[in-house]
């Protein structure tokens, strides 16, 4: 069974606040349910499909479907860290084509900035999972364990971090449109490698901003899509994969992406060469270039050639990506970045992007993420959405 | 510059790697080996994960391997280096700390060699690796 035009993305909402002092984690999922619906034109009376991931307090949808006051038949709670939300609307699409459900809503919520977590640098302890004794006393942290592919991936296809950088320089372009970004000024390929290193090779600006906020998407069956008075979104692929260690043959070099998005290009009956907006998971700037070479937009190794000199700046270069600013400069709420992927797509597939970074005619597009970490164990989510 | 000694939490051990654990505590650095597709494989399983038999067992390895990747983590208070090292002899990487070093004069590709390093309290000392 495919997906391909089984279900439409009919609401989205990315919620406003990147500082949530005053508000609680369930009430900042609520926010953005209601932020979603209301885009869709849709109440919580129409849902009666609900999924959330890891960030979820309590038990996930027990919890949250309990708060929102939900009436449901279907719920799923995959957690694979921040690329859980793409897989949530592939999940959602398959419910709704085998009849599970017509209207899914799958929201996503944190807090890191309020709650002052040392998002990056600090190591974290997954408790009982069987790596913990053989990894965390060497203090990985999300960025040493990005820092050690781009490390490899400059010994193997000699990348730089001039290239990496433009990255940055890229989604900082789009940011400055982008009245919520929290960083809106344009910076430029010195400002990135001059700017403190974090982590070998990785560089402040290498890195994705802590923000709290949150976002919710509904995803519904054909015939309650076109009974709303929104643009047709359709889903018409999608790819899901988990990369670990394979038992100690690590290889730094490449994500799951290199599955997942195959998987999604299949399934939507397309190629990379007919997307025309990417949303790229950016974590950091050496997530976006490995992902970009594994979704098949240049071969391998090719990545740093190919975002050179603008090539990622809308209206500049081939490929628009992260059109809101992304993770690098406008919002990485809850440290997953996936959910606000999805919406910018859903934005520019609508013709809602910011008129500077709106690109034309833009038909068909990718949201891709990552969540877990590329050093060690991580899921990659691919979806391919159309404008129908 | 030098590396400085960093304070390293124990691992916790259960019941699947306590051998594992005991010989470091003796010296000897163990890899688990699968006596049918005959791989080895890191971290210690009792089931290998590359071909599914349970007929796995320990075999003392030389400690020596080369970086595969590294990074310096240097906005903390103690800069470390946590690095992929591959083990001789095979295609299997493990995650550890390069200590005793310079941190600024790593490279992938270095060889580099098993030391032991102490953790807090009563736990078992760590593999981690120095250079040649």
């Amino acid at each position: 069974m495919s997906i391909n035009g089984k279900a439409y993305i009919a609401g989205a909402f990315e919620h406003p606040t990147r500082k949530a002092v005053d508000k609680s984690l369930a009430q900042l999922h609520a926010e953005c349910a209601k932020g979603a619906l209301e885009d869709a034109g849709l109440t919580k009376e129409d849902v009666d499909g609900y999924f959330c991931a890891g960030d979820a307090p309590g038990l996930g949808p027990l919890s949250l479907i309990d708060y929102m006051g939900l009436k449901v038949r279907h719920m799923d709670s995959t957690e694979t860290g921040g690329s859980s939300y793409l897989i949530h609307v592939a999940h959602a699409a398959e419910a709704i084509a085998s009849g599970k459900c017509k209207v899914a809503l799958i929201t996503l919520a944190g807090r890191p900035r309020a709650e002052g977590m040392a998002t990056g640098t600090a190591p974290r302890n997954y408790g009982p999972s069987p790596d913990v004794p053989f990894e965390f006393p060497y203090a990985p942290t999300v960025v040493n364990m990005y820092a050690m592919c781009a490390t490899r991936h400059m010994h193997e296809f000699g990348t730089t971090s001039e290239q990496l950088a433009w990255i940055k320089v890229a989604a900082s372009h789009h940011a400055q449109h982008n009245p919520k970004a929290m960083l809106r000024d344009v910076v430029t390929v010195e400002d990135v490698v001059n700017s403190p290193l974090i982590s070998d090779p990785l560089h402040r600006l290498d890195c994705c901003v802590i923000s709290d906020g949150g976002g919710a998407l509904v995803v519904v069956a054909p015939e309650i899509a076109r009974s709303l008075n929104r643009p047709l979104v359709k889903i018409k692929g999608a790819g899901e994969a988990p990369k670990g260690q394979m038992g100690g043959r690590v290889d730094l070099t490449y994500t799951g992406a290199a599955w997942s998005g195959p998987t999604a290009f299949a399934e939507a009956d397309v190629t990379p060469a007919d997307i025309k907006y990417a949303s790229i998971y950016d974590s950091f700037t050496i997530t976006v270039l490995m992902q970009l070479e594994d979704l098949g937009f240049c071969a391998k190794g090719e990545g740093g050639k190919f975002v050179a000199d603008g090539n990622l700046i809308s209206g500049t270069g081939k490929l628009p990506f992260n059109t809101d600013g992304g993770g690098l400069c406008n919002n990485h709420p809850a440290n997953r970045g996936g959910m606000t992927k999805v919406i910018e797509a859903v934005r520019q597939l609508r013709g809602e992007a910011h008129p500077a970074v709106q690109v034309p005619n833009c038909d068909l597009v990718l949201a891709h993420g990552t969540g877990g970490s590329l050093g060690t164990r991580h899921g990659s989510g691919t979806l391919i959405l159309e404008r129908e | 510059m030098i590396a400085e000694k960093r304070t390293m939490p124990a691992p916790t051990i259960d019941p699947e790697t306590q051998e594992y654990w005991s010989a470091i505590e003796a010296g000897k650095f163990l890899l688990r080996y699968c006596n049918a597709c005959e791989a080895p494989h890191y971290y210690p399983r009792t089931i290998c994960p590359h071909c599914g038999s349970d007929d796995t067992e320990f075999k003392e390895a030389s400690g020596k391997g080369i970086i595969y990747s590294y990074s310096v983590m240097r906005r903390v208070p103690v800069p470390y280096a946590i690095a992929y090292v591959t083990l001789e002899g095979t295609d299997i990487s493990m995650m550890t700390n390069i200590v005793e070093c310079d941190l600024d004069d790593l490279h992938v590709g270095q060889e580099v060699k098993m030391v032991f390093s102490e953790t807090e309290g009563d736990g078992p000392p760590l593999p981690t690796f120095t250079p040649v």
